[in-house]
């Protein structure tokens, strides 16, 4: 039978079977569930058809079944054109194939589809879950592939089969994922539905929007200090910077980057880190206070956010030193100062009435009002929780005089208004405080349960200085980390808990890896490769560099492949080695032993032809004739014949 | 065999190969011509013939180029979307193409064919080639196929080579003319393990099948008359003179067993009947008697129908060819030469060649 009109056995149809599962259940909860299921469906009907050995439909059915999937797709998501249009139809072809398996050809277009089917799984998650999953599609797929050519040998030796197929095209994966010229894509225009939406600091704050975030473990990012990592109460990483107020939410007015280089002069200690920011899907770049240089593609906004040019929408690495010391904004222009002390007409009596006894006491002395401001907030006995009480008109008053139980951006806010109300220009910055080191790695993750909201507050001759509320009432927030000090009953997430350890060993453990991971697998970008190509001693990594080590690598490990496959050692009886070099050394003196000589016939010619040793070649034949024909003598002493024959023809010099 | 046995028989194997390019179209011719150079050494070859890396092709098959075709596809994806593990998926697929070209080079490379038997047929039958392939390798090859140059691969034997041992592949080829016939160039390949790409090489096994004159349908009856004119006896048909049983032994004939004596009793062994004087009837199957103005081909079917119904009837038969001549006895061994002079008949030079070793 020619090769490629072969029939599809039962054997390859369960293989195929098996691997367009493989490849399509991961992407199933992605899809719509009606199609998911019908696609599940029709599978599992290929199943039966092939238990019960029924015939293949006619092809008249199998294109009305694909118009009707494709209009299917196009009427739920209402294209054709995108990653989830995209898969959605995938798969919904790839089920219909197995319904059309008339010859090799259609296995091998089955064979195919699943292999594509791994890469759209990847435009959704790259995780080191999603590519151990993505391991056994292929492993079960190369099978498939391998039992599509010769379907005899049981599915274990197949997966074992292609498993050693797969660990040998291993050495040139990495020679080519490592100087295999990158491409900073898109290289055509990227379908509209790549962004989704991601918890994390917006643009606006009222109450109860940061304690959302609590309850979220997700990674903001992580940080590699260069020598030992600051303390915990310094690490405030700025994000936006929110200075108008409506009576219930802070948000930010300016969102444009206008200076790529700080306006300010920096001083005092530095602190270098790399901060490797997860893809939020805004353009906050968190840096600590302050920079000297400004990552690339971003630049600082007039109120000092350091924004990216674009939404961060894949994982950015950069690298900063913090000059903390470093004073800002003292020359900040009148506009900005005024807008720090827009306060809305009317509300929250009580507050605007403390802050102008404040303001009677110590006039334009805005350095004694804000330590009074201070005091204040100790005297209130203001207690720190996730869980503040709701509250409806006059937030404010409502918080420092009534419930008296708030979150940071109650502190936050409580305290900018107050000292707005006594005429010092105040604004809400956002962003996160603290971190947690992972002593797999030593990095610092930064989590967004450790999202937090401070102030800033303008001192004449000094600028913004910052001032954070919350640490007046809970201080162990800031001096330690947000899960070591949240109150007990309150609801944390789940991983954040103390009494967790070893819950959160084994987390630390994978959050190394998945550090790792991120570096060095997903985030070898082009810039990355190039670095990484300079550290190993090319000077200029251009494609041709690259190309060429390729080529001669590539070359080189096929080169040792094809040394390996066609070296192929004749494996011999340990006693008919012996008896070779036994006839060698004879064959020296002039015997030739001939391959179908009896080796005793032999020992007598060999004998009379050199008497000397008569009894020695004689002995030596009957050991060799012994081992080799003779049935093994019942006691366990199975080798010792053979050692016997070994020293017997080692000290035999003819 | 002699020199001048082997040169005719180049020569015969040329003008087969000739007379296929003839006919052929443009791309056989071309694929003929490769397969030419492909071989090499001169057919036919001293065995055995041992298939080195020199002689071992490969390229991919129509499977393996629509593999690479999604592999690229793949790849403008992984850069597309900036996908690592697409990368990294690719790469790794592409790999495993590249190691697959080795395994499937190595799964033909170094294997060996010798020439196995080929029984003698008689034309219009399919004459059946034997080619030993061995592995002297620890692993088993598996789908080797192996077809005939000039038949199609839907032909094809497919076979697997044990580990260290040797498989034999049954190649057949139709007859038409009686005489030797050479096996032609074989076409062994192989697509294992994944089926991506194709290792192939050609060989030319020194193997020949004798064929037969088809046994003539309607043939004269056997020519019970003139032999007595050569001096032969003849005791007359049926009267053989019994002389006793004995115990049967395997190499009596069937039609000797005493039936009648072993019917009677229930349990008894068979037995043989034994005959005295020169009981079987001889005959000669002279040329010289075959009817006139018939040609030499047919005179061969009809002779060779008389040697088959003399065999049948038991009868110790001797043959007379111009140039030939066989005398008087029965049995496989008769049958045989006979036969084989019918075969040869008109070619003296093979006459005395035994052809296949």
């Amino acid at each position: 039978m020619a090769r490629d009109k072969r029939p599809v056995s039962q054997r390859q149809t369960w293989w195929l079977l098996a691997a367009a599962l493989s490849a399509f259940l991961p992407l199933a909860s992605l899809l719509s569930p009606w199609l998911a299921v019908s696609a599940t469906a029709v599978m599992l009907l290929r199943g039966w058809m092939t238990w019960r050995q029924w015939r293949l439909p006619p092809k008249f059915i199998l294109v009305l079944l694909t118009i009707a999937a494709t209009a299917g797709v196009v009427v739920e998501y209402r294209t054709m054109f995108g990653r989830l249009p995209g898969v959605a139809l995938l798969s919904a072809f790839l089920a219909l194939k197995l319904l059309e398996l008339r010859g090799a050809r259609d296995a091998m277009a089955v064979v195919l589809l699943c292999y594509f089917l791994v890469l759209t799984q990847f435009m959704f998650t790259q995780s080191i879950a999603t590519a151990l999953m993505a391991c056994a599609t292929v492993l079960i797929t190369t099978a498939t592939l391998a039992a599509a050519a010769d379907d005899r040998p049981a599915p274990a030796f197949l997966l074992r089969r292609a498993g050693v197929l797969l660990v040998q095209g291993l050495p040139f994966m990495l020679l080519l994922f490592v100087l295999f010229p990158r491409v900073q894509g898109p290289l055509w225009g990227l379908p509209q539905d790549r962004t989704s939406a991601v918890s994390g600091l917006s643009d606006n704050m009222s109450p109860g929007s940061i304690a959302q975030l609590s309850q979220s473990d997700t990674i903001a990012f992580r940080v590699q200090f260069e020598g030992k990592p600051p303390p915990q109460h310094t690490l405030y990483w700025r994000g936006p910077v929110m200075p108008s107020f409506d009576g219930r939410s802070w948000r930010v007015t300016r969102f444009s980057a206008v200076r790529t280089v700080p306006p300010f002069k920096v001083s005092g200690a530095k602190q270098d880190y790399e901060v490797t920011l997860e893809p939020l899907g805004k353009s906050w770049v968190f840096a600590l206070d302050f920079p000297d240089k400004l990552p690339p593609e971003s630049a600082y906004s007039e109120d000092l956010q350091l924004l990216s040019r674009q939404p961060i929408r894949a994982r950015m690495r950069y690298s900063m030193s913090a000059f903390p010391e470093t004073s800002v904004g003292a020359g900040d222009t009148p506009s900005l100062i005024a807008e720090a002390l827009e306060l809305p007409r009317g509300g929250n009596p009580r507050t605007r009435e403390v802050a102008a006894k404040w303001r009677e006491k110590y006039g334009d002395n805005t350095e004694a009002i804000v330590a009074e401001a201070e005091n204040f907030f100790l005297r209130q006995l203001l207690s720190y929780t996730l869980n503040p009480p709701l509250l409806s008109e006059d937030v404010i008053d409502g918080f420092l005089f009534d419930t008296k139980r708030g979150f940071c951006e109650h502190f936050a806010s409580a305290f900018a208004f107050a000292l707005r109300a006594a005429g010092v220009p105040t604004r809400i910055v956002a962003g996160y405080q603290g971190g947690e080191i992972n002593p797999v790695d030593g990095l610092l993750v930064v989590r967004q349960y450790d999202a937090h909201a401070w102030t800033e507050v303008w001192l004449k001759g000094r600028g913004w200085v910052r001032f954070d509320p919350t640490a007046i009432s809970a201080p162990q927030r800031i001096a330690d980390n947000f899960a070591a000090t949240a109150p007990e009953n309150d609801s944390l997430p789940f991983l954040a808990r103390a009494d967790m350890a070893w819950l959160r060993d084994i987390r630390n453990q994978m959050e190394a890896a998945t550090n790792v991971w991120n570096q060095w697998v997903l985030g070898y970008t082009p810039q990355r490769q190039r670095e990484f190509l300079q550290g190993l001693g090319f000077k200029t990594p251009d494609w041709q560099e690259m190309t060429a080590a390729l080529a001669a690598l590539c070359g080189l490990v096929l080169l040792l492949l094809t040394g390996w496959i066609l070296y192929s050692r004749k494996k011999l009886d340990p006693a008919i080695r012996q008896w070779h070099k036994f006839t060698a050394r004879l064959a020296k003196r002039g015997v030739q032993w001939h391959t179908w000589e009896d080796p005793l016939v032999f020992a007598e010619r060999a004998a009379s032809a050199l008497p000397a040793h008569a009894e020695n070649i004689r002995g030596i034949a009957h050991d060799y004739a012994n081992l080799r024909y003779a049935a093994p003598p019942k006691n366990s002493t199975a080798d010792t014949p053979l050692t016997k024959l070994r020293a017997r023809i080692a000290a035999f010099r003819p | 065999m002699s020199a001048a046995t082997f040169r005719s028989r180049m020569h015969a194997q040329a003008t087969r190969l000739s007379a296929l390019a003839d006919t052929a179209s443009l791309r056989q011719r071309l694929h003929l011509r490769f397969v030419r150079w492909a071989l090499r050494v001169r057919a036919p070859e001293p065995a055995p013939i041992i298939l080195g890396q020199r002689r071992v092709y490969t390229v991919p098959t129509r499977g393996g180029f629509a593999y690479a075709t999604a592999m690229l596809v793949i790849l403008l994806g992984a850069m597309n979307y900036n996908l690592n593990l697409g990368y990294a998926l690719v790469f790794l697929l592409a790999g495993m193409g590249v190691a697959t070209i080795l395994h499937t080079f190595r799964n033909l490379v170094q294997l060996s064919l010798r020439p196995g038997r080929a029984e003698p047929v008689f034309v219009g039958e399919i004459a059946h080639f034997e080619v030993v392939i061995g592995n002297e390798r620890n692993e088993l090859r598996p789908n080797l196929r192996m077809w005939l140059f000039g038949s199609d691969d839907s032909d094809a034997v497919e076979i697997d080579a044990p580990p260290g041992a040797s498989a034999t592949a049954g190649l057949l080829m139709p007859t038409t003319q009686r005489g030797w016939l050479r096996l032609p160039p074989v076409t062994i390949e192989t697509t294992w393990p994944l089926g991506l790409v194709r290792a192939w090489s050609y060989a030319a096994p020194d193997i020949c099948c004798l064929v037969y004159p088809a046994p003539a349908e309607h043939a004269p009856p056997l020519p019970y008359g003139g032999e007595t004119a050569q001096g032969a006896t003849r005791d007359g048909s049926g009267r053989d003179d019994f002389s006793g049983l004995r115990d049967h032994q395997l190499a009596d004939p069937p039609r000797h067993v005493a039936w009648k004596a072993v019917a009677r009793q229930d349990d008894g062994p068979l037995l043989t009947k034994l005959f005295t004087g020169a009981s079987a009837q001889r005959i000669w199957l002279d040329w010289d008697s075959l009817p006139m103005g018939i040609d030499t081909e047919q005179c061969l079917s009809i002779l060779a129908r008389w040697m088959l119904n003399a065999e049948a009837a038991g009868l110790s038969w001797g043959v007379r060819l111009p140039s030939f001549r066989l005398d008087p006895d029965m049995g496989k061994a008769q049958l045989a030469a006979g036969l084989r002079a019918l075969a040869l008949f008109g070619n003296s030079d093979e006459m005395n060649s035994n052809g296949t070793r």
